[in-house]
């Protein structure tokens, strides 16, 4: 039986209800809009990513849930200073440790240890129905990641 | 209808019996069962009611006896199927007190039924008609009109609600034209638990020379339905959300209007004969029955309807208003909760967000305490717009259901308020 306190951690509270990063960025480079049409949550990332392809800024504005707030507010806070590859890999870590199975066309064993803070997301995966809210936003980093430098929506 | 006026002594000869919410949580075998380790406590009624053991049997007795293809059969077993099936048909008649059986279309659901009123009535509209809704109908009496206005240049209108989720009547008679051709809307809302002055509704549409659809998926459960009476020109409902099985539905129509419909889909059983160069349609119901109809649904139904009056419409009504009253103060006294619909006339809904929790967030913790409640837009999302909120939680109401049940939902919104207040 999977326990309320293995899903609601402190830090997942605590950046539930005090997003970090929690804001319009002007200046971003790349941008995506992330919506789950299902249970009405969506989100705008900002990303400045510079010429050497190192996410510089990361930041957010939007409504949801604690699991998908929490989710994106980590999210920007591990993404700066990461390039554009290790910001991939993070997400096929992110994906493995959400819903148990390894990203498509991955064949090597990832190592969980570079996602941090992150770990604290293991318990979703004991919730299918909330597997969504905690990684809308990585699906909303991909598609920033893939537009130039055009915003994109995910819709 | 007017049981609640009368004022009768319990067991006073005449009173109705009490009545008795065990006996008939005993019906339902899937209520016996532990959902992470506590005892279940169904309240997502709204989405879809369980079945009682009488519904379930009904079904499996057909596809263990009599299951055959319906219709020009000459063989036992599609007479016994046939004469199910179409027994069916009366008894959803009686039970919506129309005046035949023609008039009694089955469908897969609600949803369908108003797909074929806006598919079959909406051929004989013009550009600039008016078809009139209220805020508060679920997307499938929105979208069939947008659709449907695409199509033929048809205009929706749109009746606003109150801040208590409120059909505003006068701004529904000024909304009335020369040109609405339909009014279709909700008997019941989904998410807010509005009760609508239909009979009222249906005399202004009439007045203003518009036919009126009613959306009675939710009503029909919790209200006694009597179409003719209310004058309704079309009434549609789903059988899963009153104890029957899901996939099948009803469209009652008054038979002059069914007549004067277009074909909805074409097939086999809705033709008389058919050659290359003309088709003849088959006579009403059928002729808007395409197809192989799902057979065991219409049987499933009968025994819902059987059940349901089994227990006496106004008993179940007087129980449930009782466990919303309860529910409605059980709320109240928690801190930080907001009830959204708030209707002096409410049925079985108890729609509500809490401070500082998402809807999502706290359908999650409510079922780890073994509550089911849904969460979500309830496919009202203009009515979510209205309110301001982007969803809420939502704990539906029906017979089976008893104040232990909103007790325990009561301990688990504690839960929640603990975690995020």
């Amino acid at each position: 039986m999977s326990d309320l306190r293995d899903l609601y951690q402190e830090v997942i509270l605590d950046h539930g209800k005090r997003p970090r990063n929690f804001r319009k960025d002007e200046s971003a480079n790349r941008q995506a809009r992330g919506y789950n049409p299902l249970c009405g949550d969506q989100l705008q990332l900002y990303l400045q990513v510079d010429a050497g392809g190192i996410v510089r800024e990361a930041s957010f504005q939007g409504s949801g849930c604690a699991i998908s707030t929490a989710s994106t507010s980590m999210m920007t806070q591990i993404l700066k200073g990461k390039t554009e590859a290790e910001a991939r890999e993070l997400f096929d870590k992110f994906h493995e440790l959400i819903t148990g199975e390894r990203p498509s066309g991955r064949l090597d064993q990832l190592d969980p240890a570079d996602l941090g803070k992150l770990s604290v997301f293991a318990g979703v995966k004991e919730f299918p129905n909330r597997v969504k809210c905690a990684t809308l936003a990585w699906h909303t980093l991909k598609a920033a990641l893939d537009a130039k430098d055009e915003p994109v929506s995910t819709e | 209808m007017n049981a609640s006026n009368e004022t009768m002594a319990p067991g006073a000869p005449g009173a109705p019996p009490a009545y008795d919410v065990e006996a008939a949580r005993r019906d339902f075998p899937i209520l016996d069962q532990r959902v992470h380790g506590q005892p279940l406590v169904y309240l997502d009624n709204a989405a879809t009611t369980q079945k009682p053991e009488s519904v379930i049997r009904a079904i499996s007795d057909y596809y263990r006896r009599d299951n055959a293809n319906i219709h020009r059969g000459v063989h036992e077993l599609s007479n016994r199927a046939t004469r199910a099936f179409e027994n069916a048909r009366g008894r959803v008649r009686r039970f919506l007190n129309a005046a035949e059986d023609a008039e009694i279309i089955f469908l897969r659901g609600a949803t369908e039924a108003i797909n074929l009123v806006a598919s079959s009535f909406g051929q004989q509209l013009a550009p600039g008609d008016e078809i009139l809704i209220s805020t508060m109908e679920h997307h499938s009496n929105i979208v069939p009109w947008q659709m449907l206005s695409q199509r033929a240049g048809t205009v929706l209108k749109v009746a606003p609600i109150n801040d208590r989720g409120e059909l505003i009547l006068e701004e529904f008679e000024r909304l009335l034209s020369e040109r609405t051709r339909l009014v279709a809307i909700v008997h019941q809302s989904n998410s807010l638990g509005t009760v609508n002055p239909v009979a009222e509704i249906v005399e202004l549409a009439h007045r203003a020379g518009a036919k009126v659809l009613l959306d009675g998926a939710q009503a029909v459960s919790h209200h006694p339905v009597d179409v003719r009476a209310l004058d309704a020109d079309f009434y549609a409902l789903s059988a899963h959300k009153m104890y029957g099985p899901t996939g099948i539905g009803v469209l009652y129509g008054k038979r002059e209007l069914l007549e004067s419909l277009p074909p909805y889909q074409g097939g086999g059983d809705m033709i008389l004969s058919v050659t290359f160069e003309e088709t003849k349609y088959n006579v009403l119901p059928y002729r808007l029955e395409a197809g192989t109809p799902d057979i065991s649904g219409p049987i499933g139904l009968e025994a819902a309807i059987d059940y349901l009056e089994q227990h006496d419409l106004a008993s179940i009504q007087r129980h449930e208003q009782d466990l919303l009253e309860y529910g409605t103060e059980l709320l109240q006294e928690l801190p930080g909760i907001r009830l959204i619909g708030t209707a002096r006339h409410r049925s079985s809904v108890l729609s509500f967000v809490v401070d500082g929790a998402h809807p999502h967030d706290v359908g999650t913790i409510l079922d780890l305490e073994g509550v089911a409640v849904r969460t979500g837009h309830h496919c009202t999302q203009p009515v979510m717009e209205r309110f301001g909120v982007p969803a809420t939680v939502r704990a539906s109401l029906s017979l089976y259901n008893t104040r232990d049940d909103l007790d325990r939902l009561a301990a688990g919104l504690r839960k929640v308020i603990e975690v995020f207040g």
